[in-house]
């Protein structure tokens, strides 16, 4: 075996001299390099093009505790890029092979690979890990993660979040020529779910055209999977990762959206991921502030912007706080969001952690929570000291109604474990 | 922020033995959207929702619309509403669980509605999906066809399409096609 110092030669550049771009608590020698080593674990969502690339470059860069989660089989079509994988893999966990490879090439490093949903993992799980770096390729599990990192966030009482709840995430994605990283700080950065007016609006179809008069290529293959396939195959889900599904449709076309896929471009997005990584845990010098996008398809361009938060955001903002009696039923709270200053909100419907605790329409939903009205907040929300509740209703702001919906944190007075902590709690 | 993960390593240490909380469901900003958009729901007389998982699933619903005018006037239809935790981003996914004979909805139950589809737009909502819905029955459209046979027959006789509805809606044949009664 190398030994470690040559390994970390490079690296110790960065961790044991100072520097004028560090931040503020750098403390650069040996020590940092150990401790990262020992107390910085990170979590990899995604084991595909940009999740291979992810486990290599952390595994490279001095992290030795990761976690790798996927819930994809490997495939042929996969081996050009995803190069941690052979064709005997072919049909194996993506998450296992993966940690398995690095580990085999990288020593002292430690991956547990998770081969699931990210939905089935505990909300805890994830609480578990210092950094979150996400390859993932859709909205759905971006926006899910998003979620569950901004649950952790909590805010004191000045409305500030607290440091050591805020949990970093370092998003890459590719498509083609192109590609995105950023860092998500909750609380101090916009979250995904802040931005997620980015996306470019799907394009639909009409199913008419489809029927009718199919124009393009485009249009016969959306005709034979969305239609056909459903008049001749009723109730089977159609799975584009099963061989018979697939080539059921051939016959009529194609249909599985690929996403041209690069490798270099999935190299180029996970250095510039895990330099982040690298760069949050360690503070060897500033982030990336906080969104890069880059674009080999003519030329090359690369640049950063600085979004902003949206300081309403349901997901990541701190809402707005209210200190309550146990004693109070849900029909005073009510009355006193219409009362509050800051909301002037009447006709509430509430909801708590997925719960509906009352709602004003349609008539079938409000007669199954009025009930609730006459009980107490406190035993509906599950005698919790504190936490979120997510109201809509209208409000009236420079004598015109609005229709709202807003964040709040309930604290109860006087009940254990209440300190100046509010949870930003999960959206 | 190794300082921090390093303090907070040894309290999960510490904590390892303290019992975790009970496990909490995260509402995504999609069923909370969704959660306004059925709070302000303000339906005609003409179109009722049902939640067959209970008043805390929003995401999944049933709408049936009972036409007060044009060829459908007394029928009932049955809609599924499948919303997906991007709502509103995405449309939600709408079916028609009741055969019909209509231009614009197929044997299998798919809908052609644009704001289903190509005009999606995130500041539409359910309401106007329903809405959409509603507005199909009254105003039927044989230049967006789903089911051909009976656009053709709406544009060259109009008489003959409206016995051919109310056949299907008093359950029987249109064609080769057996519609089951929804009157």
């Amino acid at each position: 075996m190398a030994d470690t110092s040559s390994r970390s030669r490079d690296l110790d550049k960065l961790l044991l001299r100072p520097g004028n771009l560090v931040g503020p608590r750098f403390e650069p020698g040996p020590e940092l390099r150990d401790d990262l080593q020992a107390f910085a674990k990170v979590l990899v969502v995604g084991a595909g093009g940009l999740g291979c690339e992810l486990l290599k470059d952390l595994a490279l860069s001095g992290f030795k505790n990761l976690e790798v989660i996927d819930m994809d089989r490997i495939e042929v079509t996969n081996l050009n890029r995803q190069f941690l994988f052979r064709l005997e893999d072919v049909g194996k966990p993506k998450a296992e092979v993966a940690a398995k490879r690095v580990m085999e090439r990288i020593s002292g490093v430690q991956i547990v690979p998770h081969f699931c949903r990210i939905e089935d993992k505990e909300i805890e799980f994830y609480n578990d890990f210092s950094i979150i770096a996400l390859g993932l390729d859709s909205i759905e599990a971006r926006s899910y993660i998003n979620t569950v990192a901004c649950s952790f966030l909590e805010y004191d009482s000045d409305d500030n979040p607290r440091e050591e709840t805020i949990k970093p995430m370092v998003d890459g994605g590719t498509e083609g020529f192109k590609g995105h990283a950023r860092v998500i700080l909750p609380g101090i950065t916009p979250c995904f779910e802040c931005t997620i007016w980015l996306f470019p609006p799907q394009v639909k179809f009409p199913l008419c055209t489809l029927a009718e008069t199919p124009r393009t290529s485009a249009h016969c293959i959306e005709y034979a999977h969305l239609i056909k396939w459903n008049e001749v195959h009723g109730g089977v889900a159609f799975d584009p990762d099963n061989p018979e599904h697939m080539k059921w449709v051939y016959d009529e076309g194609v249909v599985k959206n690929i996403i041209p896929a690069i490798a270099s471009t999935n190299a180029i997005i996970s250095a510039a991921c895990v330099l982040e990584t690298l760069k949050i845990a360690s503070e060897c010098s500033k982030t990336l502030s906080n969104y890069l996008t880059y674009n080999g398809s003519e030329g090359l361009h690369t640049e950063v912007a600085e979004f902003e938060r949206d300081k309403e955001c349901l997901v990541c903002g701190p809402g707005i706080r209210i200190e309550l009696d146990t004693s109070i039923t849900l029909q005073k709270f009510m009355d006193l969001l219409e009362e509050h200053p800051k909301l002037r909100l009447s006709k509430a419907s509430i909801t708590h952690q997925g719960k509906n605790l009352y709602m004003q329409a349609p008539p079938v939903l409000e007669e199954m929570t009025r009930s609730n009205l006459s009980l107490s907040l406190f035993n509906l929300m599950g005698k919790l000291p504190k936490d979120v509740v997510h109201v809509n209703g209208t409000t009236i702001k420079n004598d015109q109604k609005f229709s709202c919906l807003r964040k709040l944190r309930v604290v109860f007075k006087g009940v254990d474990g209440v300190t100046d902590m509010d949870t930003a709690g999960g959206a | 922020m190794i300082k921090l993960f390093k303090v907070k390593e040894k309290q999960r240490e510490l904590a390892e033995n303290a019992s975790g909380g009970p496990p909490i469901k995260k509402q995504s900003a999609g069923e909370l959207r969704l959660h306004k958009d059925i709070s302000e729901l303000n339906l005609p007389k003409s179109c009722a929702i049902q939640f067959p998982n209970g008043k805390d699933d929003l995401m999944n619903f049933e709408v049936s619309i009972r036409p007060d005018d044009g060829y459908y006037l007394g029928g009932t239809f049955l809609f599924s509403f499948q919303v997906s935790p991007i709502y509103p981003h995405e449309a939600p996914k709408v079916k028609c669980k009741t055969k019909v004979y209509h231009p614009n909805i197929d044997l299998e139950g798919n809908v052609c509605l644009n704001i289903l589809r190509e005009d999606w737009k995130p500041v539409l909502n359910i309401n106007t999906v329903i809405y959409g819905l509603y507005h199909l029955f009254t105003e039927p459209n044989y230049e967006d066809p789903l089911n051909h046979e009976a656009a053709a027959v709406l544009r060259d006789n109009p008489k003959m399409f409206e016995s051919n509805v109310r056949r299907a809606m008093a359950g029987g044949y249109v064609g080769q096609t057996f519609f089951p009664r929804c009157i």
